[in-house]
């Protein structure tokens, strides 16, 4: 006999459950924002520049924090240390581009790129290897503690940032530049540098790719549920260890690729990279929600072209805009542009 | 051909002397008792019993401070939850731990480890729960309690299961749902699939209970057939502080 | 009498209270027994960030908050008053007002934080302070007018302070009794004092309170306690500890700026000092903070000996180079928050009961 289930009060047989209506309100604050700032910068060129700046910071800011609002929304991990992860890619990337030399300085695009991508694939590479043993040995003794886990890994950062000087010493390395990328396109009045837009292309296709592997491969829906209920997801029958491994290792080598890009950007490394870049990060993270990568996407565009536009309109304020960004998004929503709803 | 037999004389679950501490509360004090193969095991008991202790020990959520759990006779006390899972247990919890962001078919996918359901399972599982089929491309977070329950049950069903640990599968429904979901217990009850579910609503346990084991104060303090208790109303009032009438 | 100046928080360890004793003797005859600038720089060094590392243990290791805000309260009493005195001349009445106005942002602030803390998970407070304290930081450096940006403020104190100003002709025990002795004992003892209050604190009914909503918030809220009051006093009581220091600080040094107070980098010693030298027990701040202090000076030239007698080895020489000290603090840290939850105060303690 079949149940008749549908007969809740309230909701009849015929009708489907609406399908959840995408929230496209936070989403249009990125346009809204370009819009508000073109009357004020004034010129259509000098907007141009200004916001393919923005955008290309936005990519690069977003791939080092994808890593860790993942982290933090599946396996409620926050790691302090992250910022190491971009040091390492930043410098693995300057080793690797100083060996090549000749072909940054070669006029074909072709031959920049065969000193760029090995230089980013190290880059990536050794993230990995730092955030595998990172799990390993210094976050799975500590996993439900949060507050040794806050202490352990600043140990880790101070740690490996030393280690950092001491394996490359603790000057300011210049990188070479990649002669055929280097410049601008015109357009119109506009100038829009290579290098930006390449910094564009790219992270759309990180957030491309995590996207799909999120939303359609077995490994994003296994991230998904885990993010909401890992002990569900372990009663069904997996090892969700070993998925908080792969999203941690993957998490850091996302940080390491966002640090090798952002070195090239600069065409400089330091030591304090990672460091500088953390409070953007963090702030990226709480704005799009813990947890989310979508929303981590967002808060990234947002604070990079804010940080534009306020560094030409005014100053002053471009160092705290992103923090005042953070208090005005938390007065709309407490948990974030797309917070997850944990059970 | 002898040890068949005795495989099959042997109980799907036992409990011996499976001790329980939380941080420092010390919930399961001694539970022993067994879980008969086929038909459907009631664990009853009031409050606090610690029945859902029981349920989350067995799976391998919550560690036994001493005592051991035999699932067909292996030992299972320290296994890890997922590989409880893999061995064909599955566990519904109380808050029926469906995804709410992911929509039903997505669930249902998480929970069949093979790969995809199986098409002909599948057609049975929405000859039990129409609506799953009617919904199936809906979030999950968006369907009605009772409409989440049976998704948590038909996810548990998704593949064949040794055992079904499922815990107050009636919690919060209304009664025409409870009415639902009997029959499709019932109709669980005729596959080989041992069934082993904590209820406080006393119709539905004695509507499908074989056997029935009761707790209180961490303990089994009756076990026996359901047909038997539901005989006895002063047992009833003993055990449960109740009388099959008093609690629809 | 000592346990009740102590509060009854006894070292409870032989070594510690002889190490304890030591200390206090040293800081207090500083002058005498360690002449010229430098020792007195470290000794009163010591002094101010004993205070501030113990303010710090009472969020930490007493109420159990992680927050890296900390140093924007140091700031705030440096900037208290390093702009009074700056912008409105070296008199006690705007020291007064500096000091005044110092006391109260703080409180307010603290309150604010406090309150926020309760409705966030403890990650999530820990980002937000860190936010807030970079907020703070960058506001400092651009607001050039009034905070002296990044040079930062120098200033005169009171005549009294003046090294020229003497109170006796002669040098007793070859020590100038001048303005500048005045300016040590006044942070030395007022660091002092103030440490014995937080211990006071710490061993009141409200620090037993903090203690049970450290172990177990759930509990402590359904037997009543209304944990809001309780942390947000923990924080603002925490926080006037680190504007005090602060001030002590401004006022030894005559000068602020953003790298002497609101530096990231005195936050994560602040933790170094804290976990190596105990948390929750106050007196790891103590010990902890001179370790620290002293090493930060004293320990450099050991290594760049060690280090230069290493040249020519590989990678050595580059690990022991003075510069990398904080790696092997930060070694030391780890272990401590695996290990050693209680730092060397709780080892020695554990070492006496044994």
């Amino acid at each position: 006999m079949t149940a008749p289930a549908s007969t809740v009060p309230g909701q009849d047989a015929g009708s489907a459950i609406p399908a959840a209506r995408f929230d496209w309100r936070p989403l249009a604050l990125v346009p809204a924002l370009m819009l508000a700032a073109a009357p004020l910068v004034g010129s259509a060129p000098t907007w141009v520049t200004l916001t393919v700046a923005g955008l290309a910071m936005g990519m690069m800011v977003f791939m080092m924090a994808s890593g860790l609002t993942l982290v933090f929304g599946l396996m409620d991990v926050l790691n302090f240390a992250h910022g190491v992860f971009i040091s390492l890619g930043a410098y693995a990337a300057a080793s690797v581009l100083l060996t090549l030399k000749p072909a940054m300085a070669a006029k074909s695009v072709a031959t920049n790129l065969s000193a760029m991508l090995p230089a980013v694939a190290a880059a990536i590479a050794l993230a990995c290897a730092l955030g595998w043993f990172f799990e390993r040995v210094i976050i799975r003794p500590v996993y439900r503690d949060h507050l040794r886990q806050i202490l352990v890994t600043m140990g880790g950062l101070i740690v490996f940032e030393q280690l950092i000087h001491v394996v490359w010493g603790p000057d300011i390395i210049p990188l070479p530049r990649p002669q055929a990328i280097a410049g601008s396109f015109i357009v119109g009045e506009a100038a829009i540098e290579r290098y930006r837009v390449l910094a564009v292309v790219v992270g759309l296709a990180v957030f491309a790719f995590l996207w799909m592997v999120l939303n359609r491969t077995r490994l994003g829906l296994l991230i998904r549920a885990g993010v909401e209920n890992p002990e569900m997801v372990e009663s069904l029958g997996y090892r969700i260890r070993r998925l908080f491994i792969a999203v941690f290792v993957a998490g850091s080598g996302l940080a390491g690729l966002g640090g090798a890009m952002w070195a090239m950007y600069q065409e400089s490394v330091n030591a304090q990279m990672g460091m500088q870049m953390i409070v953007v990060i963090f702030i990226v993270v709480i704005i799009g929600g813990l947890g989310s990568v979508g929303g981590a996407f967002l808060g990234a565009m947002l604070v990079g072209l804010l940080a534009n536009y306020t560094g030409y309109l005014a100053p002053k304020l471009a160092l705290g805009s992103n923090i005042l960004l953070m208090v005005l998004v938390l007065l709309w929503r407490p948990q974030g542009l797309y917070a997850i709803s944990k059970s | 051909m002898w040890r068949r037999e005795r495989r099959m004389a042997e109980a799907m679950l036992r409990l011996d002397g499976v001790h329980t501490h939380i941080g420092q509360y010390h919930i399961l004090q001694g539970v022993d008792f067994e879980v008969p193969r086929g038909g459907l095991t009631m664990l009853l008991g009031r409050n606090g019993a610690g029945k859902t202790t029981c349920l989350r020990t067995i799976m391998g959520l919550w560690r036994a401070s001493k005592g051991n759990v035999r699932l067909e006779g292996h030992d299972v006390t320290r296994r890890p939850t997922p590989e409880l899972a893999r061995g064909g247990v599955a566990y519904v919890p109380e808050n029926m731990g469906i995804f709410a962001g992911l929509t039903v078919r997505e669930n249902m996918l998480l929970a069949a480890r093979a790969g995809a359901p199986d098409a002909r399972r599948l057609a049975w599982i929405f000859g039990l729960f129409p609506a799953l089929e009617k919904f199936w491309n809906g979030l999950a977070g968006n369907l009605s309690g009772g409409q989440k329950q049976m998704l948590a049950i038909a996810r548990a069903i998704v593949e064949p299961r040794k055992l079904l640990l499922i815990d107050e599968p009636t919690k919060g429904l209304a009664p025409a749902i409870i009415g639902a979901m009997i029959e499709a217990f019932r109709e669980l009850k005729s596959t080989d699939t041992t069934l082993l579910v904590v209820e406080q609503n006393f119709h539905f346990a004695t509507s499908l209970g074989d056997s029935v084991a009761v707790m209180d104060s961490g303990r089994i303090v009756h076990t026996g057939t359901m047909a038997a208790l539901a005989a006895d109303a002063a047992l009833q009032q003993r055990l449960l502080g109740l009388s099959l009438d008093a609690h629809q | 009498m000592l346990a009740r100046l102590l509060s009854g928080d006894l070292p409870r360890s032989r070594v510690l209270g002889f190490v304890l004793i030591l200390l206090f003797l040293a800081l207090a005859a500083a002058p005498f027994v360690f002449p010229g600038t430098r020792s007195l720089n470290v000794a009163a060094k010591v002094a101010v960030f004993v205070l501030l590392v113990a303010s710090y243990d009472l969020l930490l290791g007493y109420t159990g908050v992680v927050s890296f805000a900390h140093t924007m309260f140091f700031g705030i009493g440096g900037y208290g008053v390093g702009i009074a005195m700056a912008k409105l001349g070296a008199s006690w009445a705007s020291l007064a007002l500096g000091i005044g106005s110092a006391l109260v942002l703080s409180t307010l602030l603290a309150a604010a934080i406090g309150l926020l803390s309760l409705r966030v998970k403890a990650i999530f407070f820990a980002m937000i302070t860190l936010a807030v304290a970079a907020f703070f930081q960058i506001l400092a450096s651009q607001l050039s007018g009034i905070t002296g940006g990044e040079d930062g403020l120098s200033f005169r104190l009171p005549d009294v302070f003046s090294p020229a100003h003497r109170f006796v002709e002669m040098p007793v025990f070859g020590v100038a009794l001048n303005g500048r002795l005045l300016a040590y004992y006044v942070v030395f003892l007022a660091a002092l004092a103030l440490f014995l209050a937080l211990l006071r604190i710490v061993n009141s009914p409200f620090g037993r309170v903090l203690l049970s909503i450290r172990e177990n918030e759930f509990r402590a809220e359904a037997l009543g306690t209304r944990t809001v009051i309780y942390r947000t006093a923990a924080n603002c009581i925490a926080a006037l500890g680190a504007t005090a220091a602060g001030v002590l600080y401004a006022i030894w040094l005559r000068y602020t700026g953003p790298d002497t107070t609101l530096s990231f980098d005195i936050m994560v010693d602040i933790l170094l000092m804290v976990v190596i030298g105990g948390m929750g027990t106050l007196y790891g701040a103590a010990i902890g903070a001179t370790i620290f202090v002293v090493a930060q000076s004293y320990l450099r030239d050991l290594m760049k000996l060690a280090s230069g007698g290493l040249e020519g080895l590989p990678l050595l020489p580059a690990l022991l180079h003075p510069d990398r000290w904080l790696l092997w603090l930060g070694v030391l840290f780890i272990v401590c928050v695996y290990y050693f939850p209680s730092g060397i105060v709780g080892r020695l303690r554990a070492a006496r009961a044994a």
